[in-house]
């Protein structure tokens, strides 16, 4: 009965754009609860059981205890806290590619063509730039260490080798391979800030560092905000740089992530419920700090319009 | 007058002073790629001797006949493109539908089924790897690229989300004007729409190419039969493979063979490429 009235309630057009609007959006949201919406399910449900993806999962139901167990799990904590180092990258990358990008928001002929070589790591292949920069951080022969040894005669740090090096190692890397975009984004953001801003400021006084201080600061934080998001978003899923340039996880694991770690469980030692629950922390850590960064957004982001 | 010539010169100077600078960091950042680039042409012993060289001595331009003769290579390269061909045909269509769908038309739950595709973006691949896996060992495709065709064939959220964007630029009269007339909802985004975002799907169709070739994550744990392993996939393991015998120059050849397609790609459309990043992040 309620939906002949409601049926009744649309025009006959009205109905015939609601069958094709749905038609249409049907292929892409099809996908998304199989690919995603019936994978999350799932993943809840294995992160319950002790899994090894052959055995009956149903039967080998253990409740929360994957949960408890990776709250103690010493090895899990260690790459929780490697993720969060690697992150120092996210600021760092924000200052340079901001500092770089103000230099670049300047009329002067063949600035493009810099712009475009700040890019370039950007969209080159991941696992191929990872292997050039093994080799790059190579302690024998690697590049790095061949400018130390020529500029200083002493032998260069152990790059991947030592566990506080293999750090620093991955944060440069990190940071090359994404500074190109924060630079494009600044330079968009840049680019949206009208030109009287600056101007009603100098006329107040102000020159130099406190216009970008007061002016440049404020008026991108929409896409420091979005570069913060994307990057913490990203940072705590870290993995294949690790995996192509440290493949054992770094000495005495230092050099692991969380999805490193996952990985390592589910796949290799086929514990697939006890990674399916560090997917799922990893998960509700992520959506958390999302949250609270939008929840904070209206203290520091300031919007153009 | 002099006031206003010395204003100028000053910053003449100041812009040489930050172009150089400027030039510097670029360089920097490029170094790499062109430190790899030349020792893909050393013998191994200049790439291994304690004194640091950037330019070959002799050039070799073997290994690039090598990698290019390796059944593996080219196996890699094959199946790439077995993956991005039907994916970006197919993904395309259904994603610019999806988009002109999401933008111009009026249907029951629009915005809560956007949102719920949008709120995808947020979950980790880590969520959906293992069940996936799973999904895709049990229905066989393990010795296959189905696992990495079938997904892509459903639609692309960032390119819904994108070409989304775009077409709301796009007055919606147009397609009130086109009801009128009596045409169909497949005809207005065929024949009207699908035209108006010829550049932005292009781009995104690009974007989405470079994508899929540098995909690694997906390859490596979904398919299990090395007649099956993408270009990544089958570089990674000649780097663990060549290492052994410190084969650095093949191995530096193999990476940018892989890297070449995608860099030609974006210096040809750099501008579009650029572009559409700076509006994803001052938009979105």
């Amino acid at each position: 009965m309620t939906s002949v009235k409601q049926k009744k309630k649309m025009s006959r057009a009205a109905r015939e754009e609601n069958r094709w609007g749905l038609a249409f959006v049907a292929s892409p949201f099809i996908g998304f609860l199989i690919f995603m919406a019936f994978p999350i399910v799932f993943a809840f449900v294995a992160s319950l059981t002790k899994w090894n993806g052959i055995n009956n999962m149903l039967d080998n139901f253990i409740g929360f205890e994957n949960y408890i167990k990776l709250l103690t799990d010493e090895k899990f904590w260690k790459v929780l806290g490697n993720t969060i180092i690697y992150m120092i990258g996210i600021p760092i990358g924000m200052i340079l590619g901001l500092v770089i990008a103000v230099g670049m928001n300047r009329k002067i002929r063949g600035i493009k063509v810099l712009r475009t070589l700040y890019y370039v790591p950007v969209v080159s292949s991941l696992v191929a730039v990872a292997i050039l920069w093994m080799w790059v951080f190579n302690y024998d022969y690697g590049l790095f260490n061949s400018i130390i040894k020529a500029l200083t005669g002493m032998k260069g740090p152990n790059w991947l080798g030592d566990e506080f090096w293999v750090k620093v190692s991955m944060i440069i890397f990190m940071v090359w391979k994404g500074l190109g975009s924060s630079i494009i984004l600044y330079l968009a953001g840049l680019q949206n800030i009208p030109r009287d801003y600056y101007e009603a400021a100098s006329i107040d006084g102000a020159t130099g560092f406190g216009l970008f201080r007061h002016i440049t600061i404020p008026l991108v934080s929409p896409v420091t905000f979005y570069l913060l998001i994307t990057g913490l978003i990203g940072g705590f899923q870290v993995f294949v740089e690790v995996l192509v340039m440290v493949p054992t996880g770094g000495l005495d694991y230092s050099a692991a992530t969380v999805v490193f770690y996952l990985y390592e469980k589910a796949f290799s030692s086929r514990q697939m419920g006890y990674g399916s629950a560090m997917a799922f922390i990893l998960a509700i850590i992520i959506f958390i700090i999302t949250a609270i960064n939008f929840k904070a957004q209206n203290k520091w982001v300031k919007d153009l319009d | 007058m002099r006031k206003n010539v010395s204003k100028s010169k000053k910053t003449k100077i100041v812009d040489t002073i930050i172009f150089i600078l400027l030039l510097i960091g670029a360089v920097a950042m490029v170094f790499p790629l062109v430190y790899m680039f030349f020792s893909s042409f050393m013998t191994k012993n200049q790439i291994l001797s304690a004194n640091f060289s950037l330019i070959p001595d002799p050039w070799k331009f073997g290994k690039y006949t090598e990698v290019l003769q390796k059944p593996e290579f080219l196996r890699g390269v094959r199946n790439t493109l077995l993956v991005a061909v039907p994916v970006l045909l197919v993904g395309s269509f259904t994603s610019s539908m999806a988009a002109f769908s999401f933008s111009k038309l009026n249907f029951k739950g629009k915005n809560a089924m956007f949102l719920g595709l949008l709120s995808t973006m947020m979950i980790p691949f880590a969520v959906v790897m293992i069940p996936q896996y799973i999904m895709f060992t049990k229905l066989g495709w393990a010795n296959s690229l189905l696992p990495l065709i079938v997904p892509g064939l459903f639609g692309n959220v960032g390119m819904i989300f994108f070409l989304r964007q775009n077409l709301n630029s796009i007055p919606s009269a147009l397609a009130e004007a086109a009801k009128i007339d009596g045409c169909g909802y497949f005809r207005i985004y065929y024949q009207i729409f699908l035209p108006l975002m010829k550049g932005a799907l292009m781009t995104q169709v690009i974007l989405w190419f470079m994508g899929i070739w540098n995909d690694y994550l997906a390859p490596t744990i979904f398919i299990q039969d090395e007649q099956w392993f993408t270009l990544q996939v089958v570089i990674r393991s000649f780097n663990s493979y060549y290492a052994v015998n410190s084969d650095y120059p093949l191995i530096m050849a193999a990476s940018v063979l892989a890297i070449l397609p995608t860099l030609l790609l974006f210096f040809f459309f750099q501008r579009f490429i650029i572009e559409s990043m700076a509006i994803s992040g001052v938009k979105g």
